[in-house]
């Protein structure tokens, strides 16, 4: 199993995308992280953590569960057939009116999960504009989504399965390809 | 999760956290600004109910409207039903305009059991006679564990019209598969036989019911069903067997009241028990629509049986 990011590299690239933010982003003050579940949400809090030891500012972190919005549920028989994936609670503790929302996934492929995340948040209120942190990018997109912030950016073939581990949720930091 | 709810008898305690843990996640949806998500977009939703009621019609009905299904209601008072149509061809034809699903509650037990196997919709029960009630025991459970945390090993005692009610009958079950101690109490007159079946200890004693008690349960009594004296007066009742704030201090000092509702005050419940501090009954009725969203959701889905077949 190949691995392409190891847990020191994973770390120097959520670094340097924390400073490319506050690179971008005068007045961080109205900047608001919202991880999409599961992996979202550790990579979000560990990028507001890395923005907290640059700039000493603390960052607000949601957590954006999109399984109600997803597109696949319903609609079509043949994806009908299946049970119902869990749903795990959306937790936005802040309004999101006016802010700049980062919005922070682990691997961006068709662009369907973005699609419903930027559905999701927009129920919760009026951002005064959303961008988009991936910590892979992978390529195969069915929508026009582009990420704003890239970890790395790793050709696959789509018969491929890209593998995210956090220590959070996995017990180690690692990225790998399967085949 | 099967293709229907038709009763709280098919679900495994598996199901039953399932179905609590999805209602925790959808109750967050009723806290936000806009109270809709699209998960059920395109779907239709019938909701057919042969018997009068306020809180599960309506209860079923905001959780069909946030998540986004269409939804009709077919008031029985004013449909075909009265020209003498039969409970099977009113649900054929409604099968014809082909709906996704049909909430049911009928006078008869077994009604949503009769509809399950002639209709290819999911068929949810919201009451069937004196049978079951599965969305109000799923919400009695989302209500208690959210105050016990854990359902395993509490005393539960449930007080009341222990024979007409679907209530109690969805509860036992459901209560006893997760592991609480239940009693049950009520006059001898209406406690069914072989009502020790379900797991519970029965007694026609309120104290000993409720004595240390986590949980004090009551129920209606169900005038409406009743043909004959099941006990001397309401007011004989309620000295006997209704919830009085002295008999609530026999339990456990962190205990909760619960009731279904509608409510007889002062009958099977004093007034100021009702609207006290340990009663969580209309905690119960906004429960219900988070509840409600998660069974509508998760029937919504494909069949496990389906998908490893």
């Amino acid at each position: 199993m190949p691995v392409v990011l190891d847990a020191d590299r994973m770390a120097r690239s959520l670094a340097r995308i924390a400073h490319e933010i506050l690179e971008r982003n005068r007045g961080i003050e109205e900047v608001a992280l919202v991880g999409i579940r599961t992996r979202g949400v550790p990579l979000a809090r560990r990028i507001a953590k890395s923005i907290h030891d640059v700039a000493g500012h603390d960052v607000a972190c949601g957590a954006l569960d999109i399984t109600l919005y997803r597109d696949d549920l319903s609609g079509n028989a043949a994806m009908t057939i299946g049970p119902q994936p869990v749903i795990r609670k959306t937790e936005i503790p802040f309004s999101i009116d006016g802010k700049l929302i980062l919005l922070v996934d682990d691997v961006l492929y068709t662009g369907r999960t973005i699609r419903a995340a930027l559905d999701a948040l927009i129920d919760f209120g009026r951002p005064r504009a959303i961008q988009l942190i991936v910590l892979v990018d992978r390529g195969h997109r069915e929508l026009p989504i582009k990420a704003d912030y890239v970890g790395k950016n790793i050709p696959t073939s789509s018969a491929q399965a890209v593998q995210v581990h956090l220590t959070e949720i996995d017990g180690r930091d690692e990225v790998e390809v399967l085949p | 999760m099967k293709k229907d709810l038709l009763g709280i008898a098919d679900l495994t305690p598996d199901d039953i956290y399932r179905v609590l843990e999805t209602a925790d996640a959808m109750r967050e949806v009723g806290r936000r600004p806009i109270k809709k998500v699209p998960t059920l977009r395109g779907k239709t939703v019938v909701n057919l109910f042969y018997e009068p009621s306020t809180r599960t019609r309506t209860s079923f009905e905001i959780a069909e409207k946030r998540l986004s299904a269409d939804t009709l209601n077919v008031a029985v008072s004013a449909s075909s039903v009265l020209k003498g149509e039969t409970l099977v061809d009113t649900a054929m034809n409604i099968e014809a305009m082909s709906p996704d699903m049909i909430v049911l509650r009928h006078a008869s037990s077994g009604a949503c059991h009769l509809l399950s196997r002639i209709c290819k919709s999911r068929i949810i029960n919201a009451g069937d006679g004196m049978h079951e009630h599965p969305t109000q025991a799923l919400l009695d459970a989302f209500t208690i564990k959210e105050h016990k945390k854990d359902i395993a090993g509490l005393k539960i005692a449930i007080v009341g019209d222990l024979l007409h009610s679907r209530v109690l009958r969805s509860n036992a079950l459901l209560l006893t598969k997760l592991g609480a101690e239940l009693w049950v109490c009520g006059p001898p007159t209406l406690v069914p036989p072989g009502i020790e079946c379900l797991g519970v200890r029965v007694t026609t004693s309120v104290d000993e019911a409720v004595r240390d008690a986590d949980v004090i349960m009551m129920l209606r009594i169900q005038q409406e069903r009743m043909q004959g004296a099941f006990f001397p007066s309401l007011r004989e009742y309620f000295n006997v067997f209704g919830m009085t704030k002295e008999r609530v201090k026999l339990a456990k000092p962190d205990t909760i009241i619960m009731h279904p509702g509608p409510m007889n005050r002062g009958v099977e419940i004093a007034s100021d028990v009702a609207d006290g501090p340990y009663s969580v009954i209309l905690e119960q009725v906004a429960n219900g629509v988070a509840v409600r969203m998660a069974v509508l959701y998760l029937l919504a889905g494909g069949v496990e049986d389906e998908a490893a077949a």
